[in-house]
């Protein structure tokens, strides 16, 4: 199974933007489940778009304001949710932000 | 026995062993429902002319697994799901095959899954594993069938597409992941055990449901005390129900229910279990409810009541679950043991700590424990507070006779 680990925090969060990650790329890089994953620079700094009826439409920031925003992502690849719960709970964002687990879209009968 | 009553009876012994053991073979929770379905089907049909067959269990499974093989062949995705099926027979995880020989149980853990919303959990149990119908869990929880069909197919497709696994966890999660089971259990049991007015006689039926698949659980986990802890639990409380409501309907006080129509064999099996439990010498909070509820089942008279040993036992379940219920509980038993005064002195606490605010059952303890200690005009106010916050009638109207009693 696949799974994108979507990071979230408040602005708080934020503060721990050059942390890295303690560890924790390395041991599940080690394991052969990391596929990917970045940080991401704040939601402010966001554009978000929109083509309707061929005309393009731009706006400054992210396209929802909430307090929760995505700060970064993970992809992993393991056996089922009860591993990606145990590799998420090993992030460190999940001791100050919160990690939500998301099953890749699976194309039909692939 | 008739054929019906045996059909009737395999149905509720067999049918969670056939889904369980379906789902693992095709890993297709609706097919796996659906075929157990269509075998109890066939069981009405041939039974009465090929007489009910030794092992009604083996029957059952085999013909439900014969009909799943004969539907996956008929399509060309469940060519490709019988691959996968056979593929998933094959455990590469050793541990968990040595340990679960029992389908049930990697089914009720799957069930329980605390990535599922608690509510789920309850209906996926109760339709997968005791075989309830949609719209009997439907009206079980006061919700509407069609709510309740989405509800299940929705946990279902979470199953599927989140990567549950079907598994009991290994050993190493078992302790975070056993309460979750116990958790759904007893709440089954609850739902049934505290439905009162209308006596609805299907909720009554989850309460038996929740033992019938306690002792499934206890069987398949004999060295888990807590799963036995609460078997006993359930008994001993079980073993009160005629006795808990008037004719009326309404709430009877444990020192005013009639004794003599307790149910004994319940009484002496919870008890029994309950020691069972307590040798293992792991206590944990089922087990300590248990030992509070054996107090009582045990007394045969109101006054033989052994309180200071249950104030001592509510001092252990507070200690495990620090809520504020179980420390109004022990204020309670602490009121009976060692006087109205101490037991007051520790419902202050609770209401100054602001955490039972609004809950009339504060308010009814502490009018309680004034009205023994002769503080008549605070018992009233305090009397009056919970009548207010209370939220039944029966419990109004039990409040309002209180209050008449000392005005």
């Amino acid at each position: 199974m696949k799974y994108m680990l979507l990071i979230c925090g408040d602005e708080t969060a934020a503060e721990h933007a050059n942390d890295g990650c303690g560890g924790w790329t390395e041991e599940m890089v080690a394991r052969g489940v990391l596929c990917g994953g970045e940080g991401l620079r704040p939601p402010m700094e966001a554009t978000t778009l929109r083509v309707r009826d061929g005309e393009l439409l731009l706006s400054d920031g992210p396209f929802a304001e909430t307090k929760e925003q995505i700060g970064g992502y993970s992809l992993i690849q393991c056996a089922d949710l009860d591993e990606a719960v145990e590799i998420a709970s090993k992030h460190p964002a999940a001791t100050y932000g919160t990690i939500e687990i998301r099953p890749l879209w699976q194309p039909p009968h692939a | 026995m008739t054929v019906q009553a045996a059909v009737a009876a395999a149905f509720r012994n067999e049918w969670g062993q056939v889904v369980a053991t379906l789902i693992r073979i095709t890993g297709d929770w609706d097919l796996a429902e659906e075929c157990a379905q269509d075998a109890f089907t066939l069981a009405l049909r041939r039974w009465p002319t090929d007489g009910v067959p030794r092992k009604p269990g083996a029957w059952l499974t085999t013909v439900a697994r014969n009909r799943a093989t004969d539907r996956l062949r008929r399509d060309a995705v469940g060519a490709a799901k019988l691959r996968e099926a056979a593929a998933m027979t094959y455990d590469p995880d050793p541990d968990v095959t040595d340990e679960v020989p029992d389908d049930r149980l990697r089914l009720m853990f799957t069930c329980c899954h605390p990535a599922l919303a608690l509510e789920s959990q309850v209906a996926l149990t109760l339709r997968t594993l005791a075989g309830l119908t949609t719209a009997e869990i439907a009206r079980a929880f006061l919700v509407a069938e069609p709510a309740m069909s989405k509800r299940l197919t929705r946990a279902k497709q979470k199953i599927r597409n989140a990567g549950i696994p079907y598994r009991v966890p290994p050993a190493h999660l078992l302790p975070e992941r056993t309460p979750a089971v116990l958790g759904v259990l007893f709440l089954l049991f609850n739902e049934g055990y505290s439905a009162t007015a209308g006596a609805d006689l299907l909720r009554h039926a989850l309460s038996a449901e929740a033992i019938r698949l306690a002792r499934v659980l206890v069987a398949l986990m004999p060295d888990e005390p807590e799963a036995t802890g609460l078997l006993a639990l359930m008994l001993l409380h079980d073993a009160r129900r005629a006795t808990r409501v008037d004719d009326d309907g309404d709430l009877v006080l444990l020192a005013d229910q009639d004794r003599t129509r307790w149910d004994t064999e319940e009484i002496t099996e919870g008890v029994a279990q309950l020691d069972g439990a307590l040798r293992r010498g792991q206590p944990g909070p089922y087990q300590v409810q248990a030992a509070i509820a054996a107090c009582h089942a045990t007394a045969t008279d109101p006054a033989d009541t052994d309180w200071p040993q249950i104030a001592a036992l509510y001092g252990s379940l507070v200690r495990m679950t620090p809520t504020p219920v179980v420390a109004l509980n022990r204020a309670v038993a602490v009121g009976m043991a060692h006087g109205p005064a101490a037991g007051l002195a520790l419902v202050t606490v609770l209401r100054e700590s602001g955490q039972l605010a609004g809950y009339h059952l504060l308010a009814a303890t502490e009018a309680d424990l004034l009205r023994r200690l002769g503080s008549t005009e605070e018992a009233v106010a305090a009397y009056r507070e919970a009548l207010a916050l209370a939220g039944t009638d029966s419990e109004r109207r039990f409040l309002r006779r209180r209050l008449t009693d000392i005005e």
